[in-house]
């Protein structure tokens, strides 16, 4: 559905009203909201726009590769032997750590892509340089098999849960029974009645 | 020295095998000949807690007598080293750790055998598995670990001394702890198998073992507390948390044991969850042999582990041995566990601890499969791969999260069936300010829809605030009964009603506990470092914090060479504490390690205190001046507050209920009216 504009609309209904508000802003004629902005005016605006676009995109840059060395630092390991990953490797004067993110920051400014730069410091370093097994091959079984247990321990518990509910009653003597369902509810609702008021 | 203690050893190994083998003996006789038998194992246990003492003090002194004639003093003393840290050389390596194990377990063992007359045919079936354990650790002692074994060659003048990242002060509790906990877990197995073999009638074995599971389960919670505060306050040891295998391993069996202290409470109460009690402290057990395996075999390298060694063989044995007793006493016994009580609704506390344990045991399955998947890998691809934080945070911490939703919700489900009225009762008006806690940090600039990790700390604080909103709310609604029927304020009032039923309501005050631990744990996103070259009146600014260095300067001390700076810290242009990072270089090990300074800001920022923590770099050679990083981390001492509410909890717990004590009073009795008397 076509929104109606609310300055043409507005024109429409009130051409002279929206002469005196212009005149009292100093905007001078009106104007008929219907014509087109000039040639000139329209390379101005593309202009501000490729300009503001422009800024976006490198004010992001420097960001951007921030981001990417954070992100890709916490996805790999120092390899000094402290266990701890390369961008929170804190150990004082740590040479492995100094060199790696050196390494990777060449990386990022040389352009290399995400798999291509930890390519390069699994074929420096070995596959151990990476923090977590990857999503491939035999790898993936370590990101599946928690989920799957998940699953199952899901499934088994209600499975439990069930067999409870369809247990058969277990017999009292006297013909004393326990009590269930909105009889239960009655009981419980009246013990707290008592008890809380 | 050294021959005395290897006799204790050998000692203690003969005791405790009799204690087994007698006490084994006279299980299968009813008499009075092995009921004497009986006694005589049991003495033997005792006498073995003596011996095993001896040899601990004897190596202990041996410490700070400097005898490094003894290989294990020589090479984890010297004669400089502090003497806190001389008593600790008992603990500190692979040999004296092992005998400290040792005495721990012949401790509690020696309790449980001076408590026999409690039920004496349980306590007698326990007695012979704790002698069985024993008897494991000191063959491992005797024949493959002597901590009293003779330093070959020229008598040395002066140990190699305690590697420096062990001195510091939690040196001296930590592995206590720890141990006190892993140990403490051989009795509630001890106890579990015992009235599985002897098919004990009732439930009467959980009581008795319930205290002991309770402590056990304190003392490992703070052993893995005090090692994450030691980690947090020491560079090189990855923060408070660092998915290493030894920190997994010490995890484990606390969260198996976790799970036995929940779900023994459905046997108790209902009767229900017989062979999964069974299943979850046979496991726990098996958990802390498998985190001793891990830190000593070298089977999986860790900052943490003790170096390589051939015992990891031994270990395997024993683990083996054990599951197999297990899976064998639990499948002959199966129909001993039958439960007969029936379910009526999903939603009802039962189910709620049906999944609390699934929840944890999915937790503990992730943190066992991540910490062995690196030797699968080798096993299956020729290659070993990495499993490090990023696979553990993904995975753990979502799971830990729904926990936490369960920890809010399931002490507030009745047994057997909750109604929707209940439900809305308990959990309206703790909902409404959980959301709200949300929305008020969404409203303070965290955007969780930006980054994985605001979102986990944005749900942490909401499910942490849920489970705090409940357990106020539990104590405030029962305080007002008890205040309006008696008369006394809300607050006396709440006291009696904890007291009343101690168990649960210290249940409730570790459950807040544990909140607290979460909220300091979700900061972490929102941490902030600087790092500054600092020249005399040299400013960082951090946070709401400037950090002026004053000075830097350096020492000497016969331990170790130290070099420091002095750092005044300003907020608001006022002076709030001088701290004093500091690096120092240990003479007799030659090794560098960093002495961070840290400072809560509680008068500042009272709940949303942070840490600012600084931490000594290094010198530039060419200036001398001080490389200063600065760190200012968010809410982490709540981690440590929390872990004392959890402490706190579980003593009020342990304390027996309050009963009312009931007096006999003579009274007169009005004499009956006859018919017709007041006419």
């Amino acid at each position: 559905m076509k929104v109606p504009n609310p300055f043409r609309t507005y024109a429409r209904c009130h051409p002279e009203r929206s002469q005196t508000v212009r005149e009292a802003n100093g905007l001078g004629e009106s104007r008929d909201p219907y014509s087109r902005p000039s040639t000139r005016s329209l390379r101005r605006y593309l202009q501000a726009a490729a300009l503001t676009a422009a800024v976006f995109l490198f004010m992001g840059a420097g960001g951007n590769t921030d981001a990417r060395f954070k992100d890709l630092g916490h996805r790999m390991m120092c390899t000094c032997g402290c266990g701890q990953v390369l961008l929170e490797c804190n150990h004082i004067g740590c040479k492995s750590s100094d060199k790696m993110r050196d390494q990777l920051m060449a990386a990022i400014d040389k352009g290399d892509n995400d798999d291509l730069i930890l390519q390069g410091f699994v074929q420096e370093y070995g596959p151990t340089v990476i923090a977590a097994p990857t999503a491939t091959g035999f790898n993936r079984v370590a990101w599946i098999m928690p989920f799957v247990v998940l699953a199952l321990g899901i499934a088994f518990a209600v499975h439990i849960v069930r067999s409870w509910k369809n247990r058969p009653t277990p017999a009292l003597a006297d013909g004393i029974t326990i009590p269930r369902g909105p009889e239960l509810d009655e009981l419980r609702a009246q013990a707290r009645k008592e008890t809380e008021q | 020295m050294a021959q005395i203690g290897s006799f204790a050893l050998l000692l203690a190994l003969g005791l405790s095998a009799y204690s087994f083998g007698a006490g084994l003996l006279s299980l299968f006789g009813r008499d009075a000949a092995s009921a004497r038998l009986g006694e005589t194992a049991r003495r033997a246990g005792i006498a073995t807690f003596i011996v095993v003492a001896l040899a601990s003090f004897i190596l202990v002194s041996a410490a700070f007598a400097d005898d490094f004639s003894i290989a294990y003093i020589y090479h984890h003393s010297n004669r400089e080293l502090p003497a806190a840290y001389k008593f600790a050389v008992l603990w500190s390596g692979q040999e004296g750790s092992l005998l400290f194990w040792s005495l721990l377990l012949a401790g509690y063992g020696f309790v449980l055998r001076l408590r026999y007359k409690t039920d004496q045919r349980l306590f007698a079936y326990a007695s012979v598995i704790i002698a069985a354990v024993q008897v494991f650790f000191l063959l491992i002692l005797n024949f493959a670990a002597h901590p009293f074994a003779i330093e070959r060659g020229v008598l040395p003048p002066d140990g190699t001394g305690l590697n420096p990242l062990l001195q510091y002060p939690e040196m001296v509790i930590h592995p206590p702890m720890l141990y006190l906990g892993y140990v403490g877990f051989t009795i509630p197995f001890a106890f579990a198998l015992g009235a599985l073999i002897m098919h004990y009638p009732g439930e009467k074995w959980i009581h008795i073992t319930r205290r002991w599971t309770m402590v056990t389960w304190c003392f490992l919670t703070v052993g893995i507390f005090l090692g994450a505060h030691w980690a947090y306050a020491v560079l090189g040891w990855g923060g408070y948390w660092g998915w290493d295998p030894v920190e997994n391993a010490s995890l484990m069996p606390w969260l198996t044991g976790t799970a036995f202290l929940h779900s023994v409470i459905m046997q108790e109460k209902r009767g229900m969850l017989k062979v999964w009690n069974m299943v979850l402290i046979f496991a726990t057990f098996l958990l802390s042999m498998l985190g001793t395996f891990l830190t000593r075999s070298g089977v999986i390298s860790s900052v943490h582990a003790f170096a390589q060694s051939s015992i990891g063989t031994w270990f395997i044995v024993f683990i083996a041995l054990t599951t197999a007793v297990c899976v064998f006493f639990l499948v002959k016994n199966l129909s001993y566990l039958k439960s007969e009580h029936k379910l009526e609704s999903l939603v009802s506390r039962e189910s709620s601890f049906l999944f609390n344990n699934l929840l944890l045991l999915v937790v503990c399955f992730t943190v066992l499969w991540g910490t062995f998947f690196p030797i699968l890998s080798e096993w299956v691809q020729g290659h070993k791969v990495t499993v490090g934080p990023p696979f553990f945070n993904r995975v753990a911490v979502p799971v830990a999260l729904l926990l936490m939703l369960l920890t809010a919700v399931g002490p507030l489900l009745a047994w057997r069936k909750t109604s929707l009225e209940s439900l809305k009762r308990n959990f309206l008006y703790p909902a409404i300010g959980s959301v709200a806690v949300g929305l008020m940090m969404i409203l303070f600039g965290v955007r969780p829809w930006e980054d994985p990790s605001y979102f986990y700390a944005v749900m942490a604080a909401v499910l942490s605030a849920l489970v705090i909103f409940t357990v106020i709310s539990e104590f405030v609604r029962g305080g007002r009964v008890i205040a309006g029927k008696s008369g006394q304020n809300i607050f006396a009032a709440m006291l009696l009603l904890c007291r009343r039923n101690t168990r649960r309501y210290g249940g409730y005050i570790v459950h807040f506990g544990v909140a607290l631990v979460i909220i300091g744990l979700l900061g972490q996103p929102f941490n902030k470092e600087v790092e500054k070259e600092m020249a005399f009146g040299d400013k960082i600014n951090i946070g709401p914090y400037t950090l002026v260095c004053q000075s830097y300067t350096q020492d000497d001390n016969p331990n170790y060479a130290n070099e420091w700076a002095i750092i005044n810290v300003y907020r608001g242009g006022k002076l709030i504490t001088t701290m004093y990072p500091e690096r120092r270089f240990y003479k007799a090990s030659g090794q560098p390690q960093t002495i961070p300074r840290i400072y809560p800001s509680f008068r500042q920022d009272l709940f949303l205190v942070s840490d600012v923590y600084l931490v000594y770099e290094g010198k530039n050679d060419t200036t001398g001046r001080p490389i200063i990083k600065a760190h200012l981390n968010p809410l982490v001492p709540w981690i440590w507050i929390g872990l004392i509410i959890m402490v706190f909890g579980t003593v009020v717990a342990l304390v027996p209920n309050y009963v009312p004590v009931v007096v006999t009073v003579s009274a007169p009795v009005r004499e009956t009216a006859h018919a017709g008397a007041g006419d």
